[in-house]
């Protein structure tokens, strides 16, 4: 035992005659359908952005010009200009592995403190609306810090939040909703969402642009900032992430309050689109805005997929709404293909992922 | 000689256990120093403490003579104590660029950086395909692909690498070759040397004791929570090594520890 103990390498000798390389990058052949998967699983946007193409294209047939016309096209940007600005807020939770319920709670009670701020104590209505903005981003701030900090699952902790900031907006605006002539002549700042311009028969408003220019910069900073890969990270395995030197709670905390903020302002868009504010509104966002998200094909287990992919999503509940409406079909059926998109979208979620393999 | 990195009277407790049970370390300069024990001797809770992913809950660590109180890997890293964990610690969709750079990214100069906090990405990719090459670790074609692509041997050689690379004071390296085969094992156990040759002390756990006399300058056996000997590969035989830490045999007056 001794004699041999010594001589460590003499087990190694056996394998000496065989190649030397080790742990090459071959690039072995995939096949089509290998390659297909591949580059989906480097660009997961695609997939949506392939069905909202699609999708457009088989109503603009159907339709003809009804359809396929800038008014109609921008209409459609116009109905999902709410949800596309939620959806943008849930993505950067979910990517996180979280799931944020309190999306549509935040955004109502901030549109309801920038109404109540002006028009209950006398605010100027910009003061109002930072207010309102600040609010959204405390309620984020304390959704992160019992995530982050007490450790609580994120569907518990926003399930509750979403009830208590709900009834919290009730109870406070006395359902009381403040009438869309009243803003216009006090506070027209609060309808600034709303502003319309007209672009050869394309109608745009100031939300609209909101939340393409938010996605996009949002896009920017999850792919070249240092922040963006640490929320990847994050989502993908927070112990690693931590024992490779990210600051886990950090940018949990961010993605909260950045979430609360953003869905704030999403409550000033509201505002715009609707021209009131009603404590009654927007009660679906949360739901459509996670459907946006999957359909968008960012997976829910956190970690992959882009924010272009949400904004496709809600493009295309968008589009097969209006196109459904269009035809004359009962509406039902726009949830019954909204439905059937979920699961096929979670479907190529976890086909992709296999790509590891 | 002074230790690079000394550890006294350390003491962690788990509920009712007692992980490490003032256990005394210490790592001289510029050596390999393997620490062995038996599955649940506190090997794993000695390591965490060093490198910050673990706080003790007694005793002082010292850092090139300086008392150091890590509070997380994150503080240790700073300090210049890079660590490859047995889990690699590595975000499997992220490229193998992204982890290495993982908590220190290269921003771009100028207002892109500074403003729009752009990433240096070229910059980045370069460094990160030096330093897979430099350590001739493996050939890369795309080192933006997936980490969950690569295989586990491709993952190990790229978590040493970014050990290796950023590692200023310490290396520690924790069953770096339980995943991988014989020839993989071989370019880690040269990697090691490498690093060594480049006057870096390195910390080894492991089980595989070939491995272990085959690099280690000298070996910690832990046993029961504490330091039980350091010994001489050169003076001991393996099967020496296994009944120390197995409890089969009293460990020799001059070598036990104090």
């Amino acid at each position: 035992m001794s004699d041999t103990s010594r001589q460590p390498d003499d087990f190694e000798a056996a394998a000496k005659g065989s190649p030397e390389q080790v742990a090459e990058f071959e690039d072995h052949h995939r096949g089509f359908m290998g390659t297909v998967q591949h580059f989906l699983h480097m660009n997961p946007s695609l997939v949506p952005l392939i069905v909202l193409v699609a999708a457009i294209l088989i109503f603009g047939a159907l339709l003809g010009a009804k359809f396929f016309s800038p008014f109609a096209l921008t209409l459609i940007l116009q109905q999902v200009q709410i949800v596309g600005i939620v959806a943008a807020a849930q993505s950067l939770v979910i990517l996180t592995a979280g799931i944020d319920l309190s999306v549509g709670a935040i955004m109502v009670m901030s549109s309801v403190v920038m109404g109540q701020f002006t028009f209950r104590y006398g605010l100027p209505p910009a003061v109002a609306i930072l207010c309102g903005l600040a609010i959204g981003t405390a309620i984020g701030a304390v959704n992160g810090f019992l995530v982050s900090r007490v450790k609580l699952p994120p569907f518990i902790v926003t399930l509750g939040m979403w009830q208590i900031v709900l009834a919290a907006n009730f109870l406070y605006s006395q359902n009381e909703t403040i009438r869309s002539q009243e803003i216009e002549a006090n506070a027209p700042i609060l309808q600034l969402f709303g502003a319309k311009f007209n672009v050869g028969g394309a109608v745009f408003t100031v939300g609209v642009i909101f939340m393409l220019v938010l996605v996009l910069v949002l896009a920017y900073a999850l792919r070249h900032t240092a922040w963006g890969r640490h929320v990847y990270a994050v989502g993908d395995d927070p112990e690693a992430a931590e024992l490779s030197g990210v600051n886990v709670h950090r940018t949990l905390m961010s993605v909260y309050m950045l979430s609360g903020l953003i869905c704030a302002f999403a409550g000033w868009a509201l505002i715009g689109r609707i021209g009131s504010v009603s404590p009654t509104s927007g009660q679906l966002a949360n739901i459509e805005s996670i459907t946006a998200v999957v359909i968008g094909g960012i997976s829910l287990f956190g970690g992959r997929g882009s924010i272009l992919g949400s904004l496709f999503g809600a493009l295309i509940v968008g589009v097969f709404t209006l196109g459904l409406r269009l035809l004359g079909a009962d509406a039902q059926w726009t949830f019954l293909l909204i439905g059937m998109l979920i699961i096929a979208a979670v479907a190529v979620d976890q086909w992709i992922r296999k790509v590891a393999a | 000689m002074e230790p690079i990195l000394k550890g006294r009277n350390l003491v962690k407790r788990y509920g009712r256990v007692t992980a490490l049970d003032h256990c005394d370390f210490d790592l001289m300069p510029g050596e390999i120093l393997a620490v062995i024990g038996d599955n649940g001797a506190g090997k794993s809770t000695l390591i965490k403490a060093v490198s910050g992913a673990a706080t003790p809950d007694e005793g002082e660590i010292w850092l090139e003579g300086r008392k150091v109180d890590f509070h997380s890997p994150i503080d240790a890293r700073e300090a210049g104590i890079e660590t490859v964990y047995q889990t690699l610690a590595m975000s499997p969709a992220l490229s193998i660029t992204d982890n290495m750079f993982m908590g220190r990214e290269i921003r771009r100069k100028g207002p892109l950086g500074s403003v729009f906090r752009m990433l240096d990405r070229p910059a980045m990719e370069k460094f990160a395909r030096d330093k897979l090459n430099e350590l001739g670790l493996m050939t890369i074609q795309n080192i933006n692909q997936a980490v969950e692509t690569l295989s586990g041997g491709q993952r190990q050689g790229v978590a040493v690498a970014r050990a290796a690379a950023f590692g200023s004071k310490v290396i520690i390296l924790d069953e770096p070759t339980a995943a991988l085969g014989v020839k993989e094992s071989r370019r880690v156990l040269d990697l090691i040397q490498d690093v060594k040759s480049r006057g870096i002390p390195i910390i080894l756990i492991s089980h595989n004791m070939p491995h272990v006399f085959e690099v280690a300058d000298r070996i910690h056996v832990h046993r029961l929570g504490k330091r039980l000997c350091v010994i001489d590969p050169k003076d001991y035989t393996m099967s020496d090594a296994v009944a120390f830490m197995t409890g089969a045999k009293e460990p020799p007056e001059q070598d036990r520890a104090a």
